[in-house]
């Protein structure tokens, strides 16, 4: 965190909630970001994902029970892949926080929090079906969107369209 | 005055042809098979709507393609639709015509370059016998396309192949630059 900067009133709120996943998790967590519209922080060791979800979803004082979207992004520069999560406190405490996690880029891995917010269910599917990250623990690891035997994964930057499908033309 | 107002009285004969018969009644009761896809779907329902109305026509959207004449391919197609639209197709009875309505299904409209799962055209996968430009096209565009198709099956005949039939209806439209100008004279004017 910058310091000597005026943090809007939200943004306090996020990095309070911040502070009590940090006094937990420490290291493996990195370092408060208070962007204005999306305050977040990354995963560093992303084995204790699910743990940091349940914590964040089940501590008194956090209680974010509201995964609002899962988005999927390539990080072309850093080889890697992954996703971030908007997570807020629906009618508890208010706040919100945007939490990180990233893998490499071929092969990689992220553990499911399927079971810790539903909503993740589909949304990891979708960043799977666009991005070809698998989520381990998930119960229904498939895509969602494109048909079962698409080939690549289309939101990566270096996708090209494969040129038949079942003997259709793709490209234009 | 028409026919029926004409007071027909009894012991009286009308002389036509078996192919206008056949084709008048076609063209009379042209049924849609009631399936949209996209945005346009919407401009199409709106066209079948009271304030348009098709049904003037007799034009009126079946729920079964075995019961439909006309495929109106409204909206994107995409290659997870692709299949369905060929097995659809499939599964009308002949004489039957497709009507490809707006963009997507023309050519692949917006998604024509980054769109992987768009397929661009629906003339690639089955016969397309109109076309209507647009995005979506107005109901009048469209039922300016159903008016085509109507004066396609007026050019059919028995013995006479659907290719031919396009190739008289080709001879017999007219240069819309024609109608552009006269429009734009009489505008300026």
């Amino acid at each position: 965190m910058e310091e000597g900067k005026v943090l809007s009133q939200s943004v306090q709120l996020s990095a309070a909630a911040y502070a009590i996943i940090h006094e937990k998790f420490g290291a493996a967590l990195s370092a408060f970001d208070s962007n204005e519209t999306m305050p977040f922080f990354e995963v560093i060791d992303i084995s204790l994902w699910p743990e940091i979800a349940l914590f964040m979803r089940d501590h008194p004082k956090l209680r974010f029970n509201y995964m609002a979207c899962l988005s999927g992004v390539d990080f072309q520069a850093e080889d890697k892949v992954g996703i971030v999560c908007n997570i807020e406190s629906l009618g508890q405490f208010n706040h919100k926080l945007a939490v990180k996690v990233k893998c490499p880029r071929s092969g990689g891995s992220i553990p499911s929090v399927a079971y810790v917010w539903h909503t993740a269910n589909w949304h990891e599917r979708e960043a799977y079906d666009m991005f070809g990250m698998l989520f381990t623990g998930h119960p229904d690891m498939r895509r969602i969107l494109c048909p079962d035997d698409w080939e690549g994964y289309p939101l990566l930057k270096d996708y090209k369209v494969q040129e038949t499908y079942h003997g259709i033309k793709v490209p234009y | 005055m028409g026919l029926l107002d004409a007071a027909i009285t009894k012991h009286n004969v009308l002389v036509t042809s078996v192919d206008n018969v056949l084709n008048w009644a076609r063209l009379s009761s042209l049924w849609p098979m009631g399936f949209g896809l996209a945005c346009c779907a919407i401009e199409m329902m709106a066209t079948n709507a009271s304030n348009y109305d098709l049904e003037r026509f007799g034009i009126f959207p079946r729920s079964s393609p075995r019961q439909s004449d006309l495929m109106i391919v409204a909206g994107t197609v995409t290659m997870k639709m692709a299949e369905r639209v060929i097995r659809l197709y499939e599964q009308m009875p002949e004489p039957r015509y497709v009507l490809s309505m707006g963009s997507c299904s023309n050519c692949g409209g917006p998604y024509w370059e980054h769109g992987y799962h768009v397929l661009k055209g629906v003339d690639r996968i089955i016969p397309v016998d109109v076309y209507v430009p647009g995005c979506p096209p107005r109901p009048e565009s469209l039922i300016g396309g159903l008016m085509k198709v109507q004066e396609l099956i007026r050019m059919e005949q028995i013995g006479v192949s659907r290719a031919d039939a396009l190739k008289k209806l080709a001879e017999k439209s007219v240069d819309p630059q024609f109608v552009i100008e006269l429009e734009r004279k009489a505008a300026s004017a």
